[in-house]
């Protein structure tokens, strides 16, 4: 679209297209006002608010962009994507099926944090606050077209989460966690705002001397000075350090090392928050970059030994480094680096297929994974912070429900059908043979014997082992529902994933992405 | 009724499994109940298969089949459709019975953690059926994984001092395989897809007289080029040749089996293993002909095979541990199986097969033995008995009698199995059959020597003297074992003749010029045919494959 075309002033359909993102806003400045006049012992009032937040942004999703432009089908393919703000938000299938995974895992969070919450006496309005606003960033990132805003909505979820990760004022290991992910997060912010700052100098072509901040004519302009020059070394800059900001947010490997001490120290909720909702939102603003920005097939050529090389790392250090974990949420962390690995194999594929699996990957592990949360979660009580492998052990005696789910939850994460979680893997599996990469669908296959290893650890821990100690595990109701949530979406979706298979098929469809994502709809 | 006999049996037990889930656990005996006639029941229901199978056992193909084609997953091409052949047939029989056997076995065995125990059992029950009657690749490798859990649990809980090793051992060796397996399934799905441009899991094509054919992916798995068609039956190899487990891929099993309860060693040698071989007969021959009968392949199947015959039998005889005797007994038992289907031919497969159903009804029966002591004594140690067959006559009869069929004695059904195989495997290569038969030379050996040190002699352990001989539940689950190996032993011809068309359809797609005759079994293929080979014709029908 030329620019001079574009309209100058923001209209109506501005507004309509990020009513959900001032939904969102709105309810938490409102969090934080109404804070301010509850008693301490009316704070899960907060809660309440937060949840009222998330399902009118979700309706507004639905009838204000979903249905009007996308007809209410997932099936077909889509039609128009509205574009707002001059071109710099779209609202594509791929931008809505990550507003409702946000949405989702946010409203799974707080139910499960309530409680929490009140254990550890931090029971605060501004956490649900935060909540909303990292949800808003992800949701620029989900739709975002330009590399601004991209930006913005990469701060403001990353500064929320930042604060979030320390919220427990009390405890050293939570202060440690937020400053060492602060730190480093804030690195990796300057590296990436340097190789986005790279990126919109080398939009600059002949037939656009003025540049563009737009993905799709950063594409045209890389493209332009790749023909020219398959290894421009600006190029390979840019490369380089975009691709290390974003593999710093998904944490892959070699940029981890903030995600096991920050899992760690993060109130138990946020960690399940972050392993999810944060990681999906830096997997949106992944696939735009690189499916939309860098979707020239000669910049593939560029970046897929690098992806090769962080996948293969990825799955090795993340399965490798868990298996000797004793503490539950250092060890998710580590197990959620490795399925990162897996995710990446799907980008390194790059055909529908691939794209697909990663999608329906982050669908179910949004689910599998916040449920095994939920359940270490509920391990917290008065006097037990109950985050180690021996807090879990004869959980089955205490807590069967719960500790059947988890067994669910971990066999869904290893990968063992007919749950959500195989369904992930089996694409990104598919994908890889159909482009023929068979030495790494193998080393990806094998690992998962790896992965059963260590999640089976902690069932022996639940099924094998007496307790340590005898204070009862009890559910308290948001956790009871959220456990409720995650457990019948994972098995649910396992033995009858027909529905969310097509619902990705249709979100695959990325706009201005349909040179690299290949239009293969069934 | 008819029409739905297979997913009746398929669900029985996992409807008993979440009935026994509701029963408060402290009431260990209506558990108890429940689970056994859930287990009895499941049993039940697949009796009426018999005659109806019977009826239909001259039609080629798959029959009783349910379910229509993508009538699960449609977007990706996955049906739920199950249908039994005769191979099949024979193993959902044998996983029926020794299901209920092997519950009824633990009525005593068992007294802690009861409800969780008859929960996992009857699951495991449903995930073994699927496996054998699923006729989707997509469908079968979720019962084969889905199997895997309560097995797991089983050892990992109710298992005797390192379940937790055994346990977690058995998992991963068998998921090792079955990971590889899911890449050659892939594979040859998309294949099909880019073949035929149709999306799907089957590997029948349904016909209109309510059977089905081996089609879709079975058409054109076999036509893929030489070097990646090799890579893919290695993959699916890997995965069967653990379960069986052939020779280097053998050593979760004397741990799993030396660990696991009574009933999860008679479930785990008596089916579990099965799934190897009849995976091999299966899939790995049909999809693959070219690299099943390229002839170095073939060769070092047969010496796998033998070594394991050979290296099992002399390993058996080292042990001090009866259970572990009998695990390791298996493996030689098992290697017979393997170097049937590799013979190729009719007599080989179908005697393999026979074989199979051989080795779950004596190899069953020696594990619940082997409990039966167990649970007086508390103790494998062949040291510790002599002369149990002055204090518990009745078990010493049922005890010989299991390891007579056991090494294959004449008029006994392991006999049948290990001579036909072997004559399978001596038309293909004397030699082949010559080194077998030192396994049946073996197995007499150490059966009969553990029988010896055991059962005869004086009662020299005070702590023997006042042995109860077995009690009535025990003998129930001894007799249908008894009956079935001596009924096998002295009138096989209809298991012949249900494995006939199945096997001689493997064989038409294995090797299309093969003669092929009427598959007999031994002692009447002596009375009725001196040297000359049959007169029948050979089916050129195979050539279209």
């Amino acid at each position: 679209v030329n620019a001079a075309q574009v309209a100058r002033w923001y209209t109506s359909q501005d507004y309509i297209l990020a009513l959900p993102m001032l939904l969102l806003t709105l309810f938490a400045l409102g969090i934080l006002v109404i804070d301010l006049l509850l008693p301490r012992e009316w704070k899960k009032l907060n809660a309440v608010t937060a949840m009222i937040g998330l399902v009118f942004a979700a309706v507004a999703v639905y009838v204000k962009i979903y249905r009007p432009w996308h007809g209410g089908a997932i099936t077909g393919e889509m039609s128009s994507a509205p574009t707002g703000f001059i071109q710099s938000v779209v609202m594509d299938p791929f931008a809505i099926f990550f507003f409702f995974l946000f949405l989702a895992a946010a409203a799974i969070a707080i139910l499960m944090s309530v409680r929490y919450m009140e254990i550890e006496r931090e029971h605060d309005g501004s956490y649900y606050a935060l909540i909303l606003f990292s949800v808003v960033g992800m949701m620029c990132l989900a739709a975002g077209t330009d590399i601004v805003l991209l930006f913005i909505g990469l701060e403001l979820m990353s500064v929320s989460t930042y604060v979030l990760v320390g919220f427990l004022r009390s405890d050293k290991r939570s202060n440690e966690a937020a400053l060492k992910y602060l730190l480093l997060g804030a690195f990796s912010s300057g590296i990436f705002a340097y190789g986005l700052s790279l990126l919109y100098g080398l939009s600059s072509r002949p037939d656009l001397p003025q540049g563009s901040t737009n993905l799709s004519e950063i594409a045209v302009s890389l493209r332009h000075y790749l023909v020219a020059d398959p290894t421009n070394p600006l190029v390979l800059l840019a490369l380089v350090t975009t691709a290390a900001g974003l593999f710093f947010k998904i944490a892959a490997i070699p940029f981890h090392q903030w995600a096991p001490d920050a899992y760690e120290g993060a109130p138990t909720t946020i960690t399940g928050f972050m392993s999810v909702a944060v990681k999906a939102a830096a997997w949106a603003l992944l696939l735009r970059i690189f499916l939309v920005g860098f979707g020239a097939p000669e910049m593939r050529e560029l970046y897929l030994p690098m992806v090769v090389f962080v996948a293969v790392a990825t799955m090795t250090g993340g399965n490798l480094a868990a298996i000797s974990q004793s503490n539950l949420k250092r060890l998710l962390a580590y197990s959620s680096i490795a399925h990162v690995g897996y995710m990446l194999l799907g980008l390194v594929a790059g055909n529908a297929t691939g794209i697909k699996g990663i999608l329906l990957y982050l669908l179910v592990y949004t689910f599998m994974n916040l449920g095994a949360f939920a359940v270490i979660t509920s391990l917290r009580r008065r006097q037990i912070i109950g985050d180690e492998m021996d807090d879990i052990r004869g959980l089955w005696f205490k807590a069967p429900t719960s500790a059947l789910l988890m067994f669910v939850f971990l066999l869904s994460l290893a990968g063992i059908p007919p749950l959500a979680g195989f369904y992930g893997k089996y694409f990104i599996f598919l994908a890889l043979l159909e482009t023929g990469h068979f030495v790494l669908a193998a080393i990806a296959v094998l690992y998962i014997a790896v992965a059963v290893y260590y999640y089976f650890r902690i069932a022996n821990a639940m099924f094998m082992q007496p307790a340590l100690d005898a204070e009862p595990v009890t559910l308290s109701p948001g956790l009871a529902t959220a456990l409720a949530i995650t457990g019948v979406f994972t098995v649910g979706m396992g033995l009858f994933p027909d529905m969310w298979i097509r619902a990705v098929n249709w979100s695959v469809q990325m706009a201005g992405g349909a040179s690299s994502v290949a239009t293969i709809l069934r | 009724m008819k029409e739905h006999i297979l997913s009746i049996i398929l669900f029985t037990p996992l409807v008993g499994a979440l009935i026994v889930l509701l029963i408060p656990k402290e009431k260990k005996d209506t558990i108890r109940w429940v689970a056994n006639i859930f287990a009895a029941l499941g049993f039940l229901v697949s009796v009426p298969l018999v005659p109806w199978f019977w009826k239909t056992v001259d039609i080629p193909g798959f029959k009783f089949v349910e379910g229509s084609l993508n009538n699960w997953i449609p977007s990706i091409g996955v049906s739920y459709l199950i249908g039994v052949d005769g191979i099949s047939f024979l193993l959902v029989m044998l996983t029926t019975l020794l299901g209920f056997v092997s519950i009824l076995s633990s009525w005593n065995a068992i007294e802690d953690r009861v409800k969780e125990y008859y929960a996992w059992f009857l699951v495991l029950q449903t995930g073994m059926l699927g496996v054998f009657m699923a006729l989707d690749f997509f469908l079968f490798y979720v019962f084969w994984e889905v199997m895997l859990v309560p097995m797991y649990l089983l050892i990992g809980i109710w298992g005797g001092p390192r379940k937790l090793y055994a346990a977690i051992k058995f998992f991963l060796y068998t998921l090792v395989g079955s990971v590889l397996m899911l890449l050659g399934i892939l594979y040859i799905y998309f294949n099909h897809a880019s073949q035929t441009g149709e999306y799907t899991f089957a590997f029948v094509n349904l016909l209109a007289n309510g059977t089905a054919e081996y089609g879709a992916l079975m058409n054109t798995a076999p036509q893929i080029a030489m070097p990646i068609a090799t890579w893919l039956f290695f993959a699916f190899f890997v995965a069967f040749a653990i379960k069986v487990p052939m020779f280097p891929f053998h050593t979760w099993l004397p741990d799993a089996h030396v660990e696991a309860p009574t009933a999860g060693s008679v479930i785990l040698a008596g089916v579990l293993l099965k799934m190897g071989t009849y995976g091999l007969v299966r899939f790995s021959l049909p999809l693959f002909p070219d690299v099943a009968k390229d002839e170095t392949v073939r060769f070092w199947m047969v010496v796998l095979s033998i070594v394991g015959i050979v290296y099992g039998g002399l390993v058996s005889l080292m042990q001090k541990d009866m259970k572990k005797l009998v695990a390791y007994s298996s493996v030689s038992h098992l290697g017979f199986c393997t170097l049937g289907i590799f013979a190729l031919n009719p007599l080989g497969l179908s005697g393999s097969i026979l074989q199979q159903v051989n080795h779950g009804i004596s190899t069953g029966a020696l594990f619940l033995i082997v409990g039966v002591l167990y649970e007086r004594r508390h103790t494998r140690e062949i040291a510790e008995y002599g002369g149990i067959s002055s204090v518990m006559p009745a078990y010493a009869t049922v005890t010989l009698i299991m390891f007579l069929s056991s090494m294959g004695l004449p008029l006994l059904n392991g006999f049948i199995g290990e001579f036909t195989i072997l004559q399978g495997a001596y038309t293909e290569n004397k030699y082949w059959a010559a080194w077998a038969v030192s396994g049946v030379v073996l197995a007499a050996a150490y059966l009969l020597w553990l029988y010896q040190r055991v059962f005869f002699g004086p009662v020299n352990n005070p702590k023997n003297e006042k042995l109860e001989d077995l009690s009535r539940r025990e003998l129930a689950t001894f007799i249908p074992l008894v009956i079935l190996a001596f009924w096998i032993g002295v009138y096989p011809k209809p298991f012949f003749q249900i494995l006939e068309q199945p096997v001689n359809q493997i064989v038409r797609i294995v090797r299309p010029d093969y003669q092929l005759g009427p598959v007999r079994p031994p002692v009447e293929a002596q009375k009725a045919a001196p040297a000359e080979t049959p007169a029948t014709p050979a089916t050129p029908q195979g050539a279209q494959r």
